[in-house]
């Protein structure tokens, strides 16, 4: 409680709206009727399906594994059949579709074999790593990041403290405050399974002072912990965006992570609330990461509060449970209303990521108003928690001025919004900076693949060089032979003739017949040589071209 | 299901720029009511009238743009400039004044460079600078404050026929005559060898600390400022270091109360419109550096320049002409000056290209 | 006197000054690309020929010796202004002789089913991305491919499609909000919801 606090620059104090969803306990959600399961709900590659259409499948088993190291796997929430593997809406920013598995439930709700790991002390940290890995859990805070890649250091990294993040600093969303509520010596088992894991010094759980029951609950939890730890909850002041990852690890620690380097590189690991949670889950019961609890909220639901819903449920099926006004509804967003994205319809479903779905009405989040011109206030600049200027982005964003973006080291901001938030001429700033980002990444790779395409052509016209030298090598050596072979066909004709040299009359058919003949031989002879000849040119050169070859390319990895 | 497709954040603060408009226009009120007690009703008369020439012109160019109307009258922006210009006019300014310096402040100083937020230079303080060397004779026509032995502060209707000689026809009062006296800065500037003593006499137009009247009218704005500042309107940075600089060098430069003297640091302070620019003109986010420490150099620069023009330079004040001249300079104050940003070592982004490497070079050595 | 002075200051000056700049020369020397490789860099690389010229760093070559640098239609408006910049010439409006400016990256695709096994289009590739042996099926390396076009002629059975590349969730990127830049051009005040599409 004592403990100092370094604070971040920047930062907000948008309305909470919290208690709205707060009013009633983690509720229970129906089977929908169907599940859609989209292989990609992380950062990294999709998951790779292991079952086709037609199967059936038991809660818990599962359908698509983690493909490559930054991936995580797909679990079916319930028993059923797997109905087909398609393109479905998926709760992405884009309204694009994505690869989804969809499932019918067969209402039995029938678990597979589970095996959970009652003392975890004798287990080898790898081994639950693999398990977390197997369990398909991902961030569940809103990024997905896979959670046991970020469990996995380097084995030179020293990681001194894991910070768990239930900051839960946009306004709306309560799942983290209610799980903490209600769940909270689960989530401190999950933090001493993660101390197991990276063997760290201190793991402190930070929770904004906005949620005093958390607070009180988690406390509990650890005064009736039973055995050595090293947790410590640290209350901080609420303020948005606290709960960023790199302000979380400023404002606990003062230490900042280095621009472009994860957490690890100053030896902090930090880990979601619900994550934890979900960690606890998968190594004490077995239980893969199948379901969350999702803050359903906004003026168009009559009863808002926060449910645990399947992952892979209809949106839509889920707002029903919450009472939803159809005609109420104008804008639907996944995570908070700083940072989340509107949905374009509600028939994608929840998936790992989905902390908070808000419904809201017109009166609630009327149209943006149009922007008016930038007067450089400054008020950006005030509020960015990287220290940026804001203003200046925005100048270098709207010219498409990429370099200086990047100069003003545009890849740092975290997209907060904060600087939209406060814009008194209400410019969309941060959406202008995502947009650059974007054209920042598509050249980036524009410039790598045309660095790909010269060095193609260029081995291309290299090899074509090649080809040529050899061929012209070879008829050039064709020809000499021929040449060769006419002249000792001279030779030999003068030779016969100075054999010869009185024969002229009569003699001349013998004669010839035999100068033909050792011609015939001498010439063979002459081409056998040429040919040695020739091949044994050849060879130089081919060993010539063979070093011209090699020379670039080991210049290329130089 | 029709559902909207905005991009987050979804939530806005309650700033709006008309709104910052109006505060900064209604924290000159303390200011302005100093200005009309000591110099009279056409104070206030002027500034009427540069409001109403100021949305004429905005209304002028804004049509000649095709541009909506409404939308670039509600940014106050244009009100806030004749504001600014109008309380730094003579109070019995003509009123012909008054048209040509919100006129070249709206139409070329903003508009021409197209429009609120474009501008490099600080519309009022160019109006001003315009004013001034056109016409230096009305503008340097300051009635003698209230409190003067020679001072005989006009009523309304004689302002307003003096500004609007119209009036005075209409009214029976034409050729008001007006006695009108140098300002404190101007006097104290050709006290030709007298002592501070000398000058500082009662009765005089020199004050407790500084002018009659105009330790006053700065105090307002010094009030004013504070309200801005304590609205976050504006922020500390430009008005301390401006401040701080101008009391630096006149403390260094003070010589004491001699006849060589250079005035106190409460003299330079509190006259002319030294309040008026550090916390109004200055202030002006759109013509001055973005950064914090750019901001800081931003201010010293302004204080800087009014010392050594009112001290060495041929003007009694120069505030407007300080603004200007560090207007030219905030560019290349924002091109050098970035804050350190989150996760950088100090030094690393200072807008040049190279240091795309550095970076790199400097993060490999922190691994090691 | 004076004269003799200044004879002699002025080659002392000279001397000096001429220390400095070769010393600055030596120390001060960038060590940069020569024109052709930056030139070279700045271009698309999709070898596609449409400069007339055999590869983009032919055209590289050829603009170094001074050809007009608007003959790139797949670099389009951003590649002529980079070079216009690099080089300190005048920005050029594409030439049309060579071809427009395409919004969306393309690649070559073969339907496979009709591919004879002609080798022709491996031939033409500039980039080695179609893969195939006589008689057998080709088909295109989708990453290598830079959607130069020189595939599809040479194909005597007409098998070669240029398909825009797919937007997908991976591949996605937020737009430019609508809204300051198009307003302060606009006409008229813009419907709100004119400016949130």
């Amino acid at each position: 409680m004592s403990r100092k606090l370094f604070s971040f620059p920047g930062g907000i104090h948008p309305p909470e709206n919290k208690l709205q969803s707060l009013s009633i306990p983690i509720q229970a959600v129906p089977l929908p009727s169907k599940l859609i399961l989209p292989l990609q709900q992380h950062i990294g590659a999709p998951a790779k399906t292991i079952i086709s259409a037609g199967e059936s499948v038991k809660k818990g088993q599962c359908l698509a594994e983690a493909q490559g190291f930054v991936s995580a796997a797909v679990h079916a929430p319930t028993s059923g059949t797997v109905v087909e593997i398609a393109d479905h809406e998926i709760p992405h920013a884009s309204g694009l579709t994505g690869l989804c598995i969809i499932l019918q439930p067969d209402q039995k709700d029938q678990w597979i074999e589970r095996q959970g790991i009652a003392d975890i002390r004798n287990i080898e940290p790898t081994e639950l790593v693999n398990i977390i890995r197997q369990s398909g859990i991902a961030g569940m805070g809103g990024a997905g990041f896979p959670t046991s890649v970020k469990l996995s250091p380097p084995a030179d990294a020293n990681i001194k403290t894991l910070i768990i993040n239930a900051v839960e600093c946009e306004p709306y969303i309560t799942s983290d405050d209610v799980l903490m509520r209600e769940r909270a010596a689960g989530v401190i088992q999950g933090v001493l399974i993660l101390t197991h894991i990276l063997q760290n010094q201190q793991s402190l759980v930070a929770i904004e002072d906005n949620k005093p029951d958390a607070i009180a609950a988690m406390q509990e939890a650890l005064a009736q912990l039973n055995e050595p730890h090293n947790i410590e909850i640290v209350v901080i002041p609420t303020r948005y965006p606290s709960g960023g990852e790199k302000q979380l690890i400023q404002n606990l620690t003062g230490i900042e992570v280095p621009a472009g380097k994860p957490p690890l590189h100053v030896g902090i690991v930090v880990q979601n609330t619900a994550t934890t949670y979900a960690i606890h889950r998968a190594i004490e019961h077995g239980e893969p990461l199948i379901s969350r609890i999702v803050t359903l909220t906004g003026n168009a639901l009559k009863q808002p509060g926060n449910y645990e819903a399947l992952l892979g449920t209809p949106i839509e099926h889920l707002l029903e449970q919450a009472q939803l006004d159809q005609h109420q509804l104008s804008r639907l967003i996944m995570g908070g209303p700083m940072m989340g994205f509107a949905l374009e319809s509600a028939n994608a479903p929840v998936v790992k990521t989905t902390n908070c779905l808000l419904a809201a009405n017109r009166e609630e989040y009327p149209e943006p108003e149009p922007a008016n011109p930038c007067i450089r206030c400054g008020a950006c600049a005030e509020v960015c928690p990287a220290s940026l200027l804001p203003q200046q982005l925005f100048w270098f964003s709207m010219g498409g001025e990429l370099d200086k973006a990047e100069q003003y080291n545009l890849a740092d901001c975290i997209e907060c919004g904060a600087c939209s938030y406060v814009c008194p001429s209400h410019i969309p700033l941060v959406q202008y900076y995502r947009a650059t980002k974007g054209e920042l990444a598509k050249r980036n790779a524009d410039l790598k693949q045309s660095d790909h395409a010269r060095d193609r052509f260029e081995f291309r016209e290299l090899r074509l060089a090649q080809e040529k030298a050899a061929k012209d090598a070879k008829r050039k050596a064709r020809a000499d032979a021929s040449a060769k072979a006419q002249a000792a066909k001279k030779a030999a004709a003068e030779l016969e003739a100075k054999n010869n040299p009185e024969g002229s009359g009569q003699s001349e058919g013998k004669g010839d017949s035999a100068a033909s003949d050792s011609d015939i031989v001498k010439a063979a002879l002459a081409r056998v040589e040429a040919k040695k000849k020739a091949q044994a040119e050849a060879a130089a050169s081919q060993t010539a071209t063979n070093e011209s070859t090699s020379q670039p390319e080991t210049q290329d990895r130089s | 299901m029709k559902l909207e497709k905005v991009t987050s954040p979804h939530l806005h603060g309650r700033s709006d720029t008309g709104h910052v408009m109006r505060l900064v226009i209604l924290a000159t009120l303390p200011g302005l009511v100093a200005l009309t007690w000591f110099f009279g009703w056409g104070v206030f008369i002027n500034l009427l009238w540069a409001w109403i020439v100021a949305l004429g012109f905005e209304t002028l160019v804004v049509k000649i743009r095709k541009r909506p109307l409404g939308y670039y009258i509600n940014d106050y922006s244009a009100l806030v400039t004749a504001t600014l210009l109008g309380l730094a006019l003579p109070p019995l300014a003509p009123w012909w004044l008054t048209v040509v310096g919100v006129g070249f402040a709206i139409v070329i100083a903003k508009h021409l460079y197209g429009g609120l937020g474009s501008n490099p230079f600080n519309p009022a303080a160019v109006g001003y600078v315009v004013l001034l060397i056109s016409f230096p004779a009305e503008m340097s026509s300051w009635v003698p404050a209230r409190g003067i032995e020679a001072a005989v502060t006009p009523g309304f209707i004689d302002s307003l026929s003096s500004i609007f000689p119209v009036f005075g026809n209409l009214l029976g009062q034409p050729n008001v005559d007006i006695i009108t006296q140098a300002t404190p800065l101007d006097l104290f500037k050709q006290k030709q060898g007298l002592t501070t003593a000398e000058i500082w006499q009662p009765g005089s137009a020199f004050g407790h600390f500084a002018g009659v009247g105009w330790e006053w009218v700065n105090l307002g704005f010094l009030v004013g400022g504070i309200f801005l500042l304590q609205r976050r309107i504006i922020y500390w940075h430009i008005p301390v270091s401006m401040l701080g600089t101008l009391l630096l060098m006149s403390l260094i430069f003070w010589g004491g109360s001699g006849s060589e003297s250079n005035g106190s640091p409460m003299f330079h302070l509190f006259s002319g419109a030294t309040m008026l620019c550090a916390f109004f003109i200055a202030t002006d986010p759109v013509t001055a550096a973005t950064s914090t420490r750019g901001r800081l150099m931003y201010g010293a620069g302004i204080g800087l320049i009014i010392y050594v023009i009112r001290v060495w330079g041929n003007y009694p004040d120069a505030v407007a002409f300080a603004v200007l001249l560090m207007n030219f300079c905030a560019p290349l104050i924002d091109q050098y000056v970035q804050p350190r940003t989150y996760g950088h070592s100090q030094g690393q982004n200072k807008g040049h290209k190279q240091n795309k490497s550095k970076n790199s070079t400097s993060d490999q050595s922190d691994d090691s | 006197m004076t004269i003799l002075l200044a004879i002699f200051a002025l080659p002392f000056l000279a001397l000096i000054f001429g220390a400095i700049l070769g010393y600055a020369s030596i120390q001060f020397k960038v060590e940069g690309d020569p024109i052709v490789d930056q030139v070279n860099a700045l271009l698309p690389q999709t070898q596609c020929g449409q400069c007339s010229h055999p590869g983009c760093r032919p055209y590289a070559e050829a603009i170094a010796a001074g050809e007009d640098i608007n003959k790139c239609p797949p670099g389009g408006e951003a590649t002529i202004e980079e070079l216009a910049n690099l080089l300190g010439r005048e920005i050029l409006p594409l030439d049309a002789e060579h071809g427009e400016e395409k919004a969306v990256k393309m690649i070559a695709y073969i339907r496979e089913p009709e591919c004879i096994g002609c080798t022709k289009c491996i031939q033409a590739c500039p980039v080695d991305a179609i893969l195939g042996a006589a008689k057998q099926m080709h088909t295109v390396i989708v990453d290598e491919c830079t959607g130069c076009d020189l595939c599809v002629d040479p194909c005597p059975v007409d098998c070669i499609d240029m398909l825009p590349v797919e937007t997908t969730a991976t591949n996605w990127a937020w737009d430019k909000p609508k809204v300051a830049v198009e307003l302060i051009a606009s006409e008229h005040q813009p419907l709100r919801s004119e400016l949130i599409s």
